[in-house]
């Protein structure tokens, strides 16, 4: 009997998007969307509630909701030293380095044609596992963590900065010739511009890396505060609703991370065709 | 933003022309060069320090050969990582703890099981979202949202509280992988069963097939293409995965814990050996996907 709560709401659910997926309007998409998400909460706390499964396994969202109200400072703490130290600062260093190293190989088709392929080989590797090797040389602060994260950033952004640099066709590079640019006004006003929706395609793939670098690289070591620190400790306390509140600080983090990316790109690259609706 | 995610321009290179060894092998020169100077930078503070204890001089040529074979050194030497990779593979018996091979094995089973799952899931996801519409708009917004969390870094606490309800061994670490390498399959399946054009599935009508002989002869031919391309991406977010689920203290297997018992004791050689040792096997099967993604899209007449 006590499934049957559980069972109304999930073919409520369905019943609706069902019926609301026939329209096709944006309204009604974000509506689908939106409700796929509450239909799974709800579920999720019934299900936990109906048949009292442990806080130890999974902790109901209301539990999680409280757990975040109640640790507000310690989340806030954990992520400025996380995200906003570690993952933001290694990112941008990360990120400025690719580009200026994309540029500076700009002109030797030599480099890039070695570069790139161990580019591409690298960014396939489990970059994470220099963690433990970084925590040792920088220390257990949030320096450590920034250097995980340039390192992986790194090679995302130059493989995809080095193609975009590539990206203009004869034709437009020829125009540039025909008006004697030099070669850096062809860089900066035909190259780089182009380059632009390449480097973001980098950028937006690296911010969620970034994040997992810096949480990853505090299990290896780090003070007494830190998103990855709270979560193991917490775990090793068996306080689960922290826990999941640090991961939907993560969550909403990487997502807002995320979507400022992607706004900038739609300022900087409004003319390419992906961005034009 | 999920159908910018989508189309952003993505530069893949297939293969590596014989022309781009010469450069390669510069890079990879220049690279070796700088870690070999980095080591001696890196470890003669140490030496020194011993050097003035004792009360030597040290001369140049001393000094650089000391810090090439320290036995934890700061930053171990190309020659020295590579002895440690050689010890760990060849010099231990396949079945010893400090067999690199073993670890290895322990890593891989976990990451080849997750990856069925994750791969699995992700095209019968795949499959349900071409072919209905209230699930393409359920689903997919969720899915292209939750690439942007940093899922990786709550992996330990699943193998905790995996472990606290009984669950360990292979199967904790499997779900991590699965998780990983669903997203990109997912995505890719999607995109790559959506790939016929309005063309073709009319001409597939005037044939009158039905809405399976649609998906197996039209559909799923070409979505290969697509499949392979995240296939490849998939197998290597499993085995980083796989890695990180390894880390939590109470794992002693895997070349996870390998780099996690390193980095408690100080062993430098024996985190750089597992770190190559990972690199290694993620290149491996990164290129067995490619070899069967090459012998399959030739049959298929796709590629030369």
């Amino acid at each position: 009997m006590s499934a049957l709560p559980i069972l109304g709401v999930w073919l409520g659910g369905l019943a609706l998007n069902l019926w609301l997926a026939r329209f096709e309007t944006r309204a009604t998409r974000a509506l689908v969307a939106a409700i796929f998400g509450a239909t799974i909460i709800l579920l999720w706390e019934m299900i936990v509630r109906i048949y009292g499964v442990p806080t130890v396994i999974l902790p109901a969202p209301s539990l999680i909701a409280q757990s975040f109200a109640a640790n507000g400072s310690i989340l806030w703490t954990d992520f400025v030293q996380t995200i906003l130290k570690g993952a933001l600062t290694g990112w941008l260093i990360g990120a400025a380095a690719a580009v200026l190293t994309a540029i500076a190989i700009d002109r030797s088709p030599f480099l890039q044609r070695g570069l790139l392929p161990i580019g591409n080989f690298v960014a396939a590797l489990p970059i994470v596992g220099i963690a433990p090797i970084l925590v040792m040389w920088f220390g257990f602060d949030w320096q450590s963590k920034a250097a995980v994260v340039v390192v992986m950033v790194f090679f995302p952004i130059l493989v995809n900065m080095v193609a975009g640099l590539r990206a203009t066709d004869a034709m437009q590079r020829d125009l540039m010739a025909s008006w004697a640019a030099p070669y850096g006004a062809a860089l900066w006003k035909l190259r780089l511009p182009a380059a632009m929706p390449f480097l973001f395609n980098g950028l937006k793939i690296t911010t969620t890396l970034a994040l997992i670098g810096a949480i990853v690289a505090e299990f290896f070591g780090s003070p007494t505060r830190g998103m990855g620190f709270r979560i193991s400790t917490a775990v090793g306390r068996l306080d689960l609703p922290l826990v999941w509140a640090e991961i939907v600080v993560a969550a909403l983090a990487g997502t807002l991370f995320y979507g400022l990316v992607a706004l900038i790109e739609k300022k900087v690259t409004f003319w390419h065709p992906s961005q034009r609706t | 933003m999920t159908e910018a995610a989508l189309n952003a321009p993505v530069p893949r290179r297939l293969r590596i022309a014989t022309g781009d060894l010469l450069p390669i092998l510069t890079v990879l020169l220049v690279i070796v060069a700088v870690w070999y100077l980095g080591a001696i930078r890196m470890n003669a503070s140490w030496e020194r320090d011993q050097a003035a204890r004792a009360g030597i001089e040290l001369t140049l040529p001393d000094l650089i050969g000391r810090t090439l074979t320290q036995d934890r050194p700061v930053l171990p030497a190309p020659h020295q990582v590579a002895v440690g990779l050689w010890e760990g593979v060849a010099g231990q018996p396949v079945t010893s703890r400090r067999s690199l091979v073993w670890h290895a094995w322990v890593t891989l089973s976990a990451t080849l099981a997750g990856f069925a799952i994750g791969t699995g899931a992700g095209i019968l996801l795949a499959v349900g979202i071409v072919h209905s519409r209230s699930m393409d708009q359920s689903v997919m917004p969720w899915a292209v949202a939750s690439q942007t969390v940093p899922i990786l870094a709550i992996a330990p606490m699943v193998i905790v509280v995996m472990a606290s309800a009984g669950i360990t061994g292979l199967l904790p670490k499997a779900v991590i992988a699965a998780w990983l390498s669903f997203f990109p399959v997912l995505v890719g399946m999607v995109k790559g069963l959506r790939m016929p054009d309005a063309m073709q599935l009319d001409l597939m009508r005037s044939w009158s097939a039905s809405r399976p002989q649609q998906f197996w002869r039209l559909r799923l031919p070409s979505s290969l293409p697509y499949l392979f391309a995240s296939l490849k991406v998939a197998i290597a977010a499993a085995l980083v995965g796989t890695i990180v689920g390894e880390l939590p203290a109470g794992a002693t297997a895997g070349l996870g814990a390998r780099l996690l018992s390193g980095s408690y004791y100080g062993q430098t050689v024996q985190i750089w050996a597992a770190l190559f040792a990972a690199a290694i096997l993620a290149a491996a099967l990164v290129a067995l996907i490619g070899a069967v993604e090459r012998v399959t899209l030739k049959r298929m007449g796709l590629t030369q």
